[in-house]
């Protein structure tokens, strides 16, 4: 039996400022060496669990707790965050956020400065732990200068220094591209082996957290445990969608296709999976039963864009000759890596900033003349987090706030908030302060706020960063709706799922130019593409390469397949 | 050109001392202007000040922006002096010899316009060696310097912090504002000021919310990385005193015998040429 790390006995914890305990009668084991994923929906307790983990809950976030909670043979409750900071290793969600030091070299080291380790050692295990994580030529460069990739990879240095047993990821991938996600893992997993450190991930992203692998996954819904068991175990049950949480693209065609998941067929992972030749016919046929792609009638042209260009300096261009068109009632993603020119680009068309050369034509007209007031008036933005929008405490008066600066008579105003507030599903909160809402929620509101302008056309900056599953569904069937109604829609994002189950176009940017105008199929079966996007191929991908399947027609097929049945 | 002032790299003896030894020689340097009325001590510490900072091998351009909105600050200063006493120099320096009467109570005295000339010597005395301590101190080093001279880390950090975080703030606070505009917030001139002030809210209330959100992650990774553990702590950027630090500490404290020695032989703060 190896040594346990970690146990949780009828472990409670409640928060000063709740009614109820967050977490119920946690009783949980992690040995040392193991990996732990801990996954769950958003508010089922897992950050919680976390907090207590490594002292957050009560240091920082008061509160009680009841039974025990052992980390390394010290009982947390009477452990101070420092103490227990010597087990355990955190790297937070937010990448860039945690970065303390004006430097690489000062971040990793900033522990050890707290510690009074000598300046001399510090230099020397600082380096040390750059050269594991591949940043040894970075040590003197600042936070804007790194990507969210490596940012993440300073954090987990920060924690390796200080060589804990214990590491714990609280949702490392919500921030990062899909392939930065991969080489997070990966990473991970190699630290791992040569570290014999015992690992928790926190995260909802299962298929990618699982990239290489884990011992065990513990699944939590509301404050309580509810699985913990092997991931072979866990994805030949149904708990998972039960709990609300997306499976692995490639057990859901499978799934459609009517194979039966067994142990043998190890579904943990894609590359593990051993596929019968029986198996795989089933996969083929399906495919052919699957209709063709339906024709679309092509749609009137709403927005074109002319040989755009735009730099910050006069040096240095940010975006180089982009041409493309969207018509009417369409819903396209913008894909690429963080600096491409996805943000530079929706800036241009909102007027924020104004182009060096080409034109933004809407409808015909060309939109240069127009001031940022005026184009709101046809594109509304979004921007990521709602917080940075919402200026009003009270709902009402956040959505009403353009009409009333517009100087429109306050019955109208009424007439339209209330209007846009139904077609948002916020009527029943119109008197509600914005507090009172879910982070989703929020998100709808910031959404009202613009809708109320009455814009053809929204563009959304990365409208489901960090959500789970359920809430992903919600903030995006509310937007495929408000595309029915006939508003373009323009998606900044990094969510793969995104772009494959809501939009039929991808613009894919990469070092300031447009590499591609494809559809979500073609272009997540072109690796080569998708590593210039800084995306990963699919699952599916893998699997119609298994089964000798062309993976564009097995993925358009899967996706439009998919669609009927989310609709049943 | 910038219009902020920050840390610019380069490779001068003033770059490469600590920058407790920066802060410490702006210190006492600027205790030592203060003091003095004395023209003689106050040019003499401008021009050295002047040649230092060409000996930094900071540029003017690097600097213009900042030197100007000084000066006007200056200007501001000094007239507001003249309007408000346009006589102190007679009271300080005991006589009086108008050159031109202008109206009512002003008039061009000489006394005055020495005066005033002294009390803007005092500023420039001050502002290379300000504009050096500021262009020439890595920020990374900042916290470890107040920390050396005493402050506590706690503090010195909560500073760094904040400079380690304006351009992250700069940056949320210019996407706030272009959402806003959108949304029909009217920053322009066109705005009568009251409601200028309001459509500010609707930045500053995003704003604050945002910058919570950031001080509540940052103090959390903090404190599961250690910080605040014990009563002291050591820094990976601190550089050891030399020779060279100590010799400019102990010019500096040269610079303020001088500036007390001529107050005693003046028996008092300034140096009268009109007895």
């Amino acid at each position: 039996m190896r040594e346990t790390l970690i146990s949780f006995e009828n472990y409670t914890f409640q928060y000063r400022s709740q009614a109820e305990p967050t977490i119920h009668d946690i009783n949980l084991q992690i040995h040392k060496g193991e990996r732990v994923i801990i996954v769950g929906p958003s508010g089922c307790g897992k950050s919680t669990l976390a907090h207590c983990l490594n002292g957050l809950n009560p240091f920082s976030y008061p509160g009680k707790s009841t039974g025990t909670l052992t980390i390394c043979g010290v009982e947390a409750a009477q452990a101070s965050i420092f103490e227990l900071s010597r087990y355990v290793g955190t790297v937070l969600q937010d990448t860039d956020g945690q970065f303390i030091g004006m430097t690489v070299l000062e971040d990793i080291a900033f522990s050890m400065e707290n510690d009074c380790v000598a300046q001399d050692e510090m230099k020397r295990r600082t380096k040390e732990e750059a050269a594991k994580v591949g940043l040894l030529d970075k040590l003197p460069a600042a936070p804007h200068e790194l990507s969210g990739g490596q940012k993440q990879r300073v954090s987990m240095a920060g924690v390796l220094v200080n060589r804990v047993p214990i590491l714990l990821f609280d949702e490392p991938l919500a921030n990062l591209d899909p392939a930065a996600g991969r080489e997070a893992m990966e990473l991970i997993d190699d630290l791992q082996k040569v570290n014999g450190s015992t690992v928790v991930i926190i995260e909802h992203r299962l298929e990618d957290a699982m990239h290489r692998n884990a011992d065990r996954i513990i699944l939590m819904e509301e404050g309580r445990i509810v699985s913990d068991t092997t991931p072979t175990a866990l994805f030949l049950s149904d708990r998972l969608s039960l709990a609300g949480i997306r499976e692995p693209l490639y057990i859901t065609a499978l799934k459609y296709a009517g194979v039966k998941l067994t142990e043998e067929i190890h579904p943990e992972r894609m590359e593990d999976m051993v596929l019968s030749d029986a198996a795989k016919a089933q996969v083929c046929k399906w495919f052919e039963n699957q209709a063709g792609p339906m024709e679309k009638a092509v749609p009137e042209q709403m927005l074109s864009v002319e040989e755009l260009s735009f730099g910050y300096t006069e040096e240095k261009e940010n975006l180089s000759e982009i041409s493309f068109t969207v018509s009417q009632g369409e819903m396209v993603s913008i894909v690429g890596k963080n600096g491409a020119g996805k943000s530079t680009l929706a800036k241009l068309l909102c007027g924020f900033v104004t182009q060096k050369n080409g034109s933004i034509t809407l409808k015909g007209r060309d939109l240069s003349e127009d001031t940022i007031k005026e184009r709101a008036g046809y594109i509304g933005y979004v921007m990521q987090n709602p917080n940075q929008m919402i200026s009003k405490p009270m709902i009402y008066d956040e959505v009403a706030m353009s009409l009333r600066l517009k100087g429109m008579s306050e019955e109208e105003v009424e007439k339209r908030v209330f209007e846009t507030l139904k077609i948002c599903g916020l009527y029943p909160f119109r008197s509600w302060p914005v507090s009172a809402l879910s982070y989703g929620q929020k998100k709808r509101v910031t959404i009202a706020s613009i809708l109320v302008q009455e814009p053809e056309m929204l563009i959304l900056d990365e409208p489901t960063a960090g959500q789970d599953f359920r809430h992903y569904t919600e903030i995006m069937e509310f937007l495929k709706e408000l595309n029915e109604s006939g508003i373009t829609v323009l998606m900044i994002t990094h969510d793969m799922h995104l772009m494959l189950e809501y939009t039929e176009r991808s613009l894919v940017f990469a070092d300031g130019r447009m590499i591609a105008d494809t559809t979500p199929a073609r272009l997540f079966s072109d690796p080569e593409l998708l590593k210039r996007a800084s995306l990963k191929v699919t699952s599916l991908y893998e699997l119609a390469l298994r089964c000798g399947l062309d993976p564009e027609a097995y993925i358009e097929k899967f996706i439009q397949y998919d669609r009927q049945v989310r609709n049943e | 050109m910038s219009a902020t002032l920050s840390y610019i790299e380069k490779n001068s003896f003033i770059h490469r001392m600590t920058g407790t030894t920066k802060l410490l020689f702006f210190l006492i340097w600027s205790i030592a202007a203060m003091m003095t009325y004395d023209t003689r001590v106050l040019v003499g510490m401008f021009v050295t000040g002047v040649i230092l900072f060409v000996l930094s091998g900071l540029k003017w351009r690097e600097v213009r922006f900042a030197v100007l909105f000084m000066a006007a600050l200056i200007a501001i200063n000094l007239i507001g002096i003249y309007l408000f006493s346009p006589e102190q120099g007679v009271r300080i320096y005991g006589t009086r010899h108008e050159l031109v009467h202008l109206f009512w109570r002003y008039s061009i005295v000489a006394e005055q316009l020495f005066y005033m000339f002294n009390f803007m010597m005092k500023y420039l005395a001050v502002i290379p060696i300000a504009l050096l301590f500021i262009m020439a101190t890595n920020p990374s080093e900042f916290a470890a310097s107040l920390n050396k001279i005493g402050v506590s880390y706690r503090v010195g950090y909560a500073v760094a912090i904040a400079l380690r975080y304006i351009p992250d703030v700069q940056r949320d606070y210019h996407e706030i504002s272009q959402a806003q505009q959108a949304r029909g917030v009217d920053l322009s001139r066109k705005d009568k000021t009251f409601e200028r002030l309001k459509n500010s809210a609707a930045i500053l209330f995003p704003l604050v919310l945002s910058s919570l959100q950031r001080i509540e992650v940052i103090s959390n990774a903090m404190e599961l990385r250690g910080f605040g553990k014990q009563k002291k702590r050591t820094w990976i950027m601190e550089k050891p005193f030399v020779a060279r630090d100590y010799a400019a500490v102990a010019f500096a404290v040269l610079a303020l015998g001088i500036s007390v020695g001529f107050m005693i032989h003046n028996g008092g703060r300034y140096f009268n040429p009109f007895v």
